[in-house]
């Protein structure tokens, strides 16, 4: 076997445009339905009546199609796309069966609709960040093992990997890497590929088809949680980052070990956090926990330090665009870090339980970090497979309808459940009365919330008008082409 | 990283970790919970919930209350109190033994209006001797425990929630965060399930100020006289429907309100101990 041929990057991205247009697609799709979802979710806030006479849209069925629409239809496929293309793009591969990676795109996506509909119909699971129903489970599952195996082939197949024809050892074939090592983007998409599978089939499998008793419960959910925000979002966000931050900047990543700090402690401390501190288990749990989330505070530092460093120096303007993006990003997931590591504190913890506190960090990791991050990567990537140049005032208008509204939308809920925690500890005042600040802090954020609505909007406008771009040029050229053999035809005879 | 195998290693590693830690470890040290005995009184606990309440859980489930809702009390730490309950027949001795215990107990107005609290305990175990001591004197005295803390404070329940309490629910829905008051006791404190039918179908008529969204499609609008219906809702006026009609709850608010009427979780436990007021021997030290 003779090694293959490098494949030019034009190559590459053409490869990566079918599946990239499913998931990118699809994901834009469900960020502006999840946006519509989260608002109908905090009218429930402004008028206590509105919903009284549906169901469908009563605040206990819209905020979980809202987190399952932004988890499942937005963060998901994106994070795959993202990672496709960057396992491909490092790997100097096109990507494997882009026909099959596309197909599993759609079944993600008809999963995700299931799921959808089985929480409006009042099918929700009940936990927290895994609210779709039982049969939802198994077609998500099938779509992403079918993703991720495609992902793994294409990795495996990259270009830099060839055998060694003329090997000492004869009859050993031995593989090597023409690169002593992978770039850190390719160990965060791999451990991430294979990071959700498990546990998405151990939420799925012991919550749902195999259903344990009691408490155990709710560690499972909460560790899967757990998992999925403070480790697979980051892995799947960082390895976008990593990628974009010294290509943009056009300086080298600062630096490679940094980055395996980051990798490392990210894997070995994110997935012990996610118990609450007061959650009814055996007390060695939640320690544990909250001394994990301390920890989980260690790689984001290193992610800051390794952006700053990169991005030091570097006179590339980024005047709303990707770049813009990828920093913000990283603020927010050093943010949200911060404040998770916070709830670590006992002290602190026992004011931010049960408020709108932990509701403001999840929002800032996955719209500040998450979101940001990938649409992003998704204006950086677009143009690229598809040829076809976004309006940068449209990509910086959004950039600064997500930033204003991330801000307005997760800094009162912060600043809202410390009030209404400091008053639930008080039990002279009245419950109705500790709540009544934070409804406030609710009122504020939902401003935020009609902002993101409109970047989300936005964006999606941004890559349905992409991919409408592409198909009337392919649409162009197939006539160009059709008419022009005419012609030919008719000359020869 | 050089190559692919050790990026699946660490991840391997790492992941298993936690998975053994959180999934595998909690299934073998709760996984098999079944009903324990309460402390002093032996009863099993907790008792399964009867049918109507097992389904309203479902439609609890389906609204998706738990996200405003929190099924967890959470408590501080405990008081303790060592109380005289019976003097014994040998006063002259019972005084004796509690000169010994505190030189200002040995009183004839300790021996008064019994039970009477003696004195403070650091925790549960400082009582031992002390009981030793009364006990030997021909006297009774029990250690009465008091949960504190905030929630307990604002009647959320007696003691924290803990894990036997969850035993019979699926799925467990502890929650995360109060919208809405706290509803692990909220059986013992509105026991009555026509005053949840209410609140449901119009939160305001019962609290002032509510915040809480009105669940009308629980209910129907029906003519009155089309057939007796015995839990047609008695609203007070400006929530009543008009004249001639009557709101019936559906089956799944009758279910919903079952469930909330049960939800209670205050019977003492080893691991969550609470003296209950009217219970005259509760969690007396052995």
């Amino acid at each position: 076997m003779t090694a293959p041929p490098s494949n030019p990057p034009s190559a590459i991205d053409a490869s990566c445009r079918l599946p990239l247009f499913g998931l990118f697609g699809g994901a834009a799709v469900c960020l502006a339905l999840a946006s519509g979802f989260g608002l109908i979710a905090s009218l429930s806030f402004h008028k206590a009546s509105l919903f009284a006479d549906c169901a469908m849209l009563s605040y206990g069925r819209a905020y979980p199609a809202w987190s399952h629409l932004l988890v499942y239809g937005f963060c998901v496929p994106a994070g795959l796309g993202a990672g496709l293309w960057l396992l491909a793009r490092l790997g100097r591969v096109e990507v494997a069966k882009p026909w099959l990676i596309a197909f599993g795109a759609k079944l993600w996506n008809l999963g995700v609709l299931v799921g959808l509909i089985g929480i409006l119909a009042g099918d929700a699971s009940g936990f927290e960040w895994f609210e779709m129903p039982r049969y939802a489970v198994i077609i998500l599952l099938a779509a992403f093992l079918i993703i991720t195996l495609c992902a793994f082939i294409t990795h495996y197949g990259r270009s830099r990997r060839h055998e060694e024809a003329d090997s000492p050892s004869g009859t050993e074939a031995r593989f090597v890497t023409s690169e002593p090592t992978l770039y850190p983007s390719q160990w965060f998409v791999v451990a991430a590929l294979f990071w959700f599978p498990w546990i998405f089939t151990t939420a799925g499998w012991l919550l749902h088809y195999f259903q344990v008793r009691g408490v155990v419960q709710v560690a499972v959910g909460w560790w899967y949680a757990g998992n999925l925000l403070n480790v697979w979002l980051p892995l799947t966000g960082l390895a976008a980052t990593f990628y974009l931050l010294p290509k943009i900047t056009g300086r080298p990543l600062q630096s490679q070990y940094l980055a395996l700090f980051a990798f490392l402690t990210l894997v070995v401390f994110g997935t012990w956090t996610g118990m609450p501190a007061h959650a009814p288990l055996p007390a060695w749990m939640p320690t544990l926990s909250g001394g994990a989330s301390l920890l989980a505070l260690v790689p984001a530092l290193a992610v800051v330090a390794s952006a700053i460093l990169t991005c030091r120096g570097s006179n590339v303007a980024c005047l709303g665009g990707p770049l813009c993006y990828a920093k913000f990003g990283v603020v927010s997931f050093a943010v949200s870090s911060l404040l998770i590591a916070l709830t670590a504190c006992p002290l602190i913890s026992r004011v931010t339980d049960f408020t709108w506190f932990n509701h403001g960090h999840a929002t800032l990791r996955l719209y500040g970090f998450f979101v940001m991050t990938m649409t992003g990567a998704a204006y950086y990537i677009l143009p690229r497979v598809s040829g076809i140049e976004i309006c940068a005032n449209r990509v910086r208008a959004n950039f600064w309808l997500f930033v204003i509204g991330t801000l307005l939308f997760t800094l009162p809920l912060v600043a809202g459940g410390v009030t209404q925690g400091a008053k639930l500890l008080d039990p002279s005042i009245l419950f109705l009365d500790t709540a009544k600040p934070a409804m406030m802090a609710f009122r504020m954020s939902t401003l935020g919330e009609v902002l993101i609505a409109a970047g989300s909007g936005l964006f999606l406008f941004n890559v349905l008008a992409v991919m409408a771009a592409w198909y009337r040029s392919v649409c162009r050229q197939a006539f160009a082409n059709a008419t022009a053999r005419l012609e030919t035809a008719e000359a020869q005879s | 990283m050089k190559s692919s195998a050790l990026v699946f290693l660490t991840a391997f590693m790492a992941l298993s970790a936690s998975w053994g830690g959180f999934v595998l470890a909690p299934q073998i040290q709760l996984g098999r919970n079944a009903q324990a005995k309460t402390v002093p009184a032996g009863d099993l606990y907790p008792v399964a919930r009867p049918g109507l309440a097992n389904q309203g859980a479902d439609v609890y489930r389906a609204l998706g209350c738990v996200h405003c809702h929190s099924q967890q009390v959470r408590q501080d730490g405990v008081k303790c109190e060592l109380v005289l309950t019976d003097a014994g027949t040998n006063t002259t001795a019972t005084l004796a033994a509690l000169g010994k215990l505190k030189p200002g107990l040995a009183t004839a107005e300790t021996l008064s209006g019994l039970p009477k609290t003696l004195m403070p305990l650091a925790d549960m175990n400082a009582a031992d001797p002390l009981l030793k001591v009364i006990t030997g004197a021909g006297a009774k005295a029990e250690v009465h425990v008091t949960p504190t803390g905030p929630d307990i404070a604002r009647q959320w329940g007696r003691r924290h929630t803990v894990a036997q309490d969850y035993v019979f629910d699926s799925p467990v829905q502890p929650g995360t965060r109060r919208a809405g008051p706290d509803l692990a006791n909220v059986g013992a404190r509105f026991p009555d399930r026509n005053w949840h039918l209410r609140h449901l179908y119009a939160p305001l008529a019962e609290v002032a100020n509510s915040t809480m969204p009105p669940y009308r499609f629980l209910f129907e609008k029906r003519p009155v006289g089309s057939g007796p219906v015995p839990d047609a809702l008695a609203l007070p006026a400006g929530f009543a429907a008009e004249p001639g009609f009557e709101i019936v709850p559906t089956d799944a608010a009758r279910a919903l309100a079952a469930y909330l009427v049960s939800l209670r979780a205050d019977s003492p436990l080893f691991e969550a101990p609470v003296t209950l007021p009217p219970a005259p021997a509760t969690t007396a030290a052995k």
